[in-house]
């Protein structure tokens, strides 16, 4: 068992205070991604960033390792200004970022390049590394030769064998299958608990909950637009910790509400901000909406899920599920509240439905409740010719969303139109037009 | 002038309109090499030209003249990596540098390199009167300039694409400059620079035949070597030797192709940045020698220490300049100062340019030179229609039957490496024979050697095209024009593009000795861009050799910015399902 409260005599060994981060927009306006950010890492604690993607977990992340400067704000590590990459730092990241071109004891070894080591002491270290995360056997092999379970085991060996005091993971697990991740967090965690590594504490960026709660001593919630802490959950089971236990879920549960009530508010903010044109929506298809739909209509949901238990039913993290229960919330199927998805009379109507009928009511909500639809309806239906440009839409929305997202919501808004039958899009003229119009076929 | 398929392939292909950098480039270009060559003709006066050994055209002397041209050609190959590395580095690292040097190399690729040649020629020959070294080094020049841009563009393309991760990674190792440039830069540019180095090497024994024997106004030079040794032959129609010489160069291109190439690119497989393993991974027996060999590996390992040694040392700028540099926004006042110098240079040249050019040349001049570049840019026209009614069929039957593409394949690839320039006097006796008008018949000597390119990157297209969607066809009945149409054409229409682009870019090239050749004292002129640029050479006319390569550079780099690169980009679009 580990000491899991944050101890308050000791400095903090990373230190975030007041950190915001702004992008240029392509109008050259200032995008704000982070605001106001107070962080710290105490000895001996695994802290956890959850949120969803575009919440600027990983540039938070960065931050703290001296990869990016912040916009403005104040990094302190082991109570001095952080400038750059610094000795005592070391990042795990998703994509693994091993050297192709190197083998597993040359990808450990070119973390210690930058230390100035003697050959002898370098092998040495690299080797114990590799012997600690379970390589044996594997020193000569290049990493395409590896599964992705095992390169992800030379990214932490790359990491420990610079003996870092600060370990930053980088959603280290989100590539990886199943099995695979549930293998290595519980060894990074047997390593951890039986104190085997020289690292004094761990930030762990993911966005998958139940990872969260098994691995880190305290979760900090992302909100998006801008990305801000919101909320603050402690973590004080035992390790190992059980899945199954009651008190497990009610923090995965918590953690579910959090992010759903954060989700809503954004949701009914942007949706009154600027008449609602400018509303990002989620890329979820249309298939994806109609799937949740039919699982919550059906036993043992009957029209009322807990997120959580529901995503865990269909093997969903948080970036599968949200995405589409906000759909279903923003096109008033289905409510969101408190962690828990609810169909609306007309949700169930939907389940009940045949094609066409679907068809007919998913245009009406999508006409009512997506102001940009009827927006592009309203102006196909005004042009002569019936048709016009998507760079029309564009540039209305680049006014206030970024690059990505715009990209996103028109490629919902085109998804969703397209099965409602409300427009046509023609990806070669990068067009939208009426259906039936004399151009469209 | 190599326009080569790793530059242009996929996502490290970044899109460019036509900018305002491009005809600064070309004067910039223009100026420096008129400079050069009109201030070394100055000196060269009283020049004697130095003693010459005499060209034999013994086939017992071949072998000997082999190794001069290889030897010169590696000379030229190893100067070709230092400017790589320096130039492309330099571009990619400072964003002002990049403003200047980008645009530069991209209108030298396009500069045909026989330009050069008269300008340069001059100049090293007066840099060692009387000595034998100032023509050598005027060839490894000549052979320098045919391969150093497309190695340096797919080097600087390579740095600018460095995965981010990887990136992140050194830098939260700290890499010193140094061991980020070997560790991360180069194996990362490795895979494209040893393509375009290969490419490089074919497009240099194209002009080492025209480099070795030259003849610039009064200046005539001749160094031992295959390049001479056909040029004596077709002087003094000597069918036997060219023959000689064919099998020469033959023998030389297999030799240095197993001892060089094959172990080269087995050996940078472990550089290429996909996490797959290969199907079949490439091999070379004298890599495996070498792997299998106790005492060679012994030897390799104490090498390879000693470099891994050097290659570790922490050199790299100040820490505290480190810092400014990597977190200072760009200055203004900077930024302005090197705009001005720019812009003074550019002036300073274009003055230059006209004070040496207005005195002889007159608009006349030019109507000639455009009405001779439309006539090669329809030769240029032509042929890639007919290479592409011809091969693509062709590539396309044998890149579905996989047993056939693997004996092929080599055997394009070889094709396109050979100097296609060698067979000319072949063509030459034909059409004086059956006295064919030499305006239509010199010009399929122009894509004689670049049209493999469109071969054998069909056949890798068809090789690669899903087996799924064949099926999927062959299950629908598609057959015939509509097969065509909707199945394959649209599969290999990429690697059409890149080999259309390649071969495009070496007919230009080619036009150059294609389209006014001789035999003995007959003299077939095609007329053409090309032709007029041989024969403004051949008179030592600079103002109008600097004109020729200007309409020249001009058309090629329209037809890359008009035609090529949104050919790519739609080919791009279009045939990906994503």
């Amino acid at each position: 068992m580990r000491m899991t409260t944050v101890t308050t005599a000791d400095p903090p060994l990373i230190e975030l205070r007041k950190v915001c981060k702004a992008f240029a927009k392509p109008s050259g306006e200032p995008l704000t991604v982070l605001a106001d950010i107070d962080l710290s890492l105490a000895e001996g604690e695994i802290v956890g960033l959850l949120g969803r993607s575009g919440s600027g977990k990983s540039t938070l992340l960065r931050i703290a390792g001296g990869l990016i400067k912040p916009t403005s704000g104040e990094v302190l590590y082991r109570a001095a200004p952080l400038t750059g990459p610094a000795e005592g730092i070391a990042v795990v990241f998703q994509t693994f970022a091993l050297f192709p071109w190197l083998t597993v004891l040359e990808n450990v070894e070119a973390g210690l390049n930058a230390l100035g080591l003697p050959r002898e002491e370098t092998r040495r270290r690299a080797l114990s590394a590799i012997d600690l995360i379970g390589l044996d056997g594997f020193q000569s092999a290049y990493p395409r030769e590896l599964s992705g379970g095992m390169r992800q085991r030379v990214g932490f060996a790359r990491a420990i064998v610079i003996h870092p005091i600060v370990l930053l993971m980088d959603e280290p697990f989100s590539a990886l299958d199943v099995l695979t991740a549930e293998t290595l967090r519980t060894d990074f965690l047997d390593l951890w608990i039986g104190k085997h590594l020289p690292t004094r504490s761990v930030l762990l960026v993911t966005h998958n909950i139940e990872e969260a709660v098994q691995m880190c001593d305290r979760v900090l919630v992302l909100a998006s637009n801008p990305g801000r802490i919101a909320a603050q959950v402690p973590v004080r089971l035992h390790h190992p910790r059980n899945r199954l236990d009651p008190a497990f879920h009610s923090i995965v549960d918590e953690l579910y509400s959090t992010l759903t009530s954060r989700a809503v508010e954004g949701i009914t903010a942007l949706s009154q901000a600027h008449g609602g044109l400018v509303q990002p929506l989620p890329l979820v298809s249309t298939n994806r909406i109609a799937g949740l739909v039919e699982a919550l209509a059906s036993p043992p949901y009957e029209g009322r899920a807990n997120l959580g238990g529901i995503a865990r039913s269909l093997g969903f993290g948080v970036d599968d599920i949200f995405p589409i229960a906000e759909a279903l919330h923003i096109m008033e199927f289905a409510e969101l509240e408190d962690g828990a998805i609810k169909l609306t009379a007309a949700g169930r109507v939907f389940a009940e439905s045949a094609t066409q009928e679907r068809k007919q009511l998913f245009s009406e909500h999508l006409l009512r409740f997506v102001p940009l639809a009827a927006h592009i309806r309203q102006v196909l239906e005004e042009r002569e010719g019936h048709r016009a440009p998507r760079v029309r839409f564009e540039s209305e929305l680049e006014d206030h969303l970024n690059r990505a997202e715009t990209e996103k919501t028109l490629r919902a808004v085109i998804g969703w139109g397209r099965y409602a039958e409300l427009f046509a899009y023609d990806g070669r003229t990068r067009s939208f037009a009426l259906p039936g119009s004399p151009r469209e076929q | 002038m190599e326009h080569h398929a790793e530059v242009l392939l996929g996502h490290r292909w970044r899109y460019r309109k036509l900018a305002w950098q491009d005809p600064v480039a070309i004067l910039l270009v223009l100026a420096t090499v008129i400079l050069l060559g009109s201030g070394a003709r100055q000196m060269v006066g009283p020049f004697v030209t130095a003693h010459q050994p005499e060209i034999s055209l013994s086939p017992v002397v071949l072998p000997g003249y082999a190794l001069r041209t290889t030897l010169r050609m590696l000379a030229a190959l190893a100067a070709s990596l230092i400017f790589t590395f320096t130039y492309a580095t330099l571009a990619a690292k400072s964003r002002r540098a990049e403003m200047v040097l980008i645009p530069l190399l991209d209108v030298l690729q396009s500069v045909p390199i026989l330009g050069y040649l008269s300008f340069t020629v001059v100049f090293f020959v007066s840099l060692f009167p009387g000595s034998v070294l100032g023509p050598e080094l005027a060839a490894i020049f000549a052979i320098f300039t045919s391969q150093a841009w497309n190695m340096a563009f797919s080097f600087y393309q390579g740095l600018r694409t460095v995965p981010t991760d990887l990136d992140e990674a050194s830098r939260s190792f700290r890499f010193s400059g140094w061991q980020r440039f070997w560790r991360l830069e180069v194996p990362f540019a490795m895979p494209g620079l040893i393509w375009n180095t290969m490419m490089s090497m074919s497009g240099g024994w194209f002009f080492v035949v025209a480099s070795e024997a030259i003849s610039v106004g009064d200046l005539q030079i001749a160094l031992p070597g295959i390049g001479s040794y056909v040029a004596l032959a077709i002087q003094q129609r000597d069918l036997a030797a060219v023959g000689f010489a064919i099998i020469a160069m033959t023998v030389t291109i297999v030799i240095y192709d197993q001892l060089l190439f094959r172990p080269l690119v087995a050996w940078g497989d472990k550089f290429r940045f996909e996490q797959t393993v290969t199907q079949t991974p490439p091999r070379s027996w004298l890599l495996d020698l070498f792997r299998s060999s106790r005492l060679l590996s012994i030897l390799a390992a104490r090498i390879g220490k000693g470099v891994h040694i050097i290659l570790q040392v922490r050199l790299g700028a100040p820490e505290a300049l480190r810092r400014l540099r990597r977190w200072s926004p760009p200055q203004r006042p900077v930024d302005l100062a090197w705009f001005a110098l720019i812009l003074g240079v550019v002036v300073y040249a274009f003055f230059d340019l006209v004070q040496f050019v207005a005195p002889t040349l007159g608009w006349a001049d030019v109507t000639i030179a455009v009405s001779n570049g439309a006539l090669t840019l329809l030769r240029v026209v032509v042929l890639i229609v007919l290479a592409t009614i011809i091969w693509v069929p062709v590539g396309v039957a044998v890149g579905l039957r996989p047993q056939l593409a693997e004996k092929i394949q080599p055997l394009a690839q070889f094709l396109a490496a050979f100097p296609a320039n060698l067979l000319f006097p072949v063509a030459v006796v034909l059409i004086v024979r059956f006295d064919l008008d030499p305006r239509v018949w010199l010009s399929p000597l122009m894509i004689l050697g670049t049209q493999w390119y469109i071969l054998f990157n069909v056949i890798a297209g068809a090789s690669a095209f899903p087996g799924d969607f064949r099926e999927a066809a062959a299950s629908f009945r598609i057959r015939g024009w509509r097969w065509w149409r909707d199945v394959m054409l649209p599969g290999i229409f990429p690697y059409y593009v890149t080999g259309a682009i390649t071969a495009s870019g070496g007919a230009w090239n080619a036009s150059i000795v294609s389209e006014a050749v001789s035999w003995g004292p007959t003299k077939l002129n095609g007329s053409g861009l090309g032709a007029y640029i041989a024969q403004m050479t051949e008179a030592g006319d600079y103002p109008r050799i600097a004109l020729g390569i200007a309409v020249m550079s001009v058309v090629v780099i329209a037809m890359n910015r008009l035609l090529w690169r949104p050919l790519y980009a739609f080919a791009e679009r279009r045939t990906r399902l994503e």
